[in-house]
């Protein structure tokens, strides 16, 4: 699970109201190296839960010196969107799990994926 | 990447071990994945640099193809383990890293799940028949609420009109890219022939 998608991810169990974000318990993680594509991590950052994002990836050690708040003109700022590059796309979740922040129900991760299927009576 | 390499590397990846009939495991041939993909880059640039959902995503040969196409990120729903996995090791065994995976259920999802996230959604939808009545309808639901602007996907022929109707009511438009014919191979028991064509509509659904 990279933390692009955990920056998606809500948990939806019956009378939670904010399941979000969920926080990560690791056991594993891994850095992968995925091509750079600075056009698509500036189009995706206004699309983000920045705060989110931060918390995901100072839980996972991988902040990266990123900032609490977004940095202005960050589009023409190479090297700040290479950290949020990493952070978004490279550094992958691979055993853990994801725990709602409401409810404390915990959804496992295993081989780096999320299971977020809910049992009958939590739907 | 010409249409030929695209078609012969989805080739190389793998199907479902045992199709399981409830969740109507059809395999999308690589030859149709490789059509719709090549069209949908080529012909409306929405794959390259683009964040996309493959919804019911299977062993993966529709998010395979989008990541070799430089999607930014593709990320794969499906709702059953075993397919997630054979997912996983053809994405290890391509050497793919522009793909994530998520197991959920795409019919319970909460009506708002995911809105507007993704650029795109591809995808090849169980058709609803059998056990699985209305299957797709639910499909196309989830995935419009989740794409920002475009989804495409297959369907049967058949039911073209009531799905350009439900388009309508959903204010999105609807437009037939092709008509192909799906040869499902005889996957389960109940399938006397040996294998069969049947008639299914390549559609594009935008939001204005």
């Amino acid at each position: 699970m990279k933390l692009l998608t955990h920056n998606m991810l809500t948990s939806h169990v019956k009378g939670v109201t904010k399941g979000y974000p969920l926080l990560i318990k690791a056991t594993e993680v891994k850095v992968n190296d995925v091509e750079f594509n600075p056009q698509f991590v500036s189009r995706m950052i206004p699309k983000l839960e920045w705060s989110a994002l931060i918390q995901a990836a100072e839980e996972l050690g991988h902040r990266q010196d990123l900032p609490e708040e977004l940095l202005p003109e960050y589009e023409k700022n190479e090297e700040f969107l290479k950290r949020v590059h990493r952070v978004l796309l490279e550094v992958e979740v691979i055993e853990g799990c994801l725990k709602c922040p409401e409810s404390g129900r915990e959804f496992p991760i295993s081989r780096g994926i999320p299971n977020m299927l809910l049992n009958e009576d939590e739907v | 990447m010409k249409l030929k390499e695209l078609e012969s590397c989805l080739q190389q990846v793998d199907a479902f071990d045992e199709p399981k009939i409830l969740l109507e495991q059809y395999p999308t041939s690589p030859h149709i994945a490789a059509c719709m993909l090549y069209t949908i880059q080529c012909t409306f640039d929405d794959i390259e640099g683009k964040l996309v959902a493959d919804l019911g995503c299977g062993c993966g040969v529709l998010s395979i193809g989008a990541a070799m196409l430089d999607a930014g990120l593709c990320v794969g729903f499906d709702i059953d383990n075993d397919a997630l996995n054979i997912f996983k090791r053809n994405a290890e065994e391509f050497e793919i890293s522009n793909v994530d995976l998520v197991q959920c259920d795409l019919c319970s999802l909460e009506p708002d799940a995911y809105a507007k996230k993704f650029d795109t959604v591809i995808m090849n939808p169980p058709f609803g028949t059998k056990h699985n009545q209305g299957m797709d309808m639910k499909f196309l639901r989830a995935a419009l609420t989740m794409a920002k602007t475009t989804v495409y996907s297959l369907h049967k022929t058949s039911t073209r009109e009531h799905i350009q109707k439900k388009a309508n009511d959903w204010g999105v438009k609807m437009e037939v890219i092709a008509e192909l014919r799906y040869d499902l191979p005889a996957s389960y028991k109940f399938h006397k022939k040996k294998s069969v064509d049947i008639q299914v509509d390549f559609l594009r659904f935008s939001k204005a």
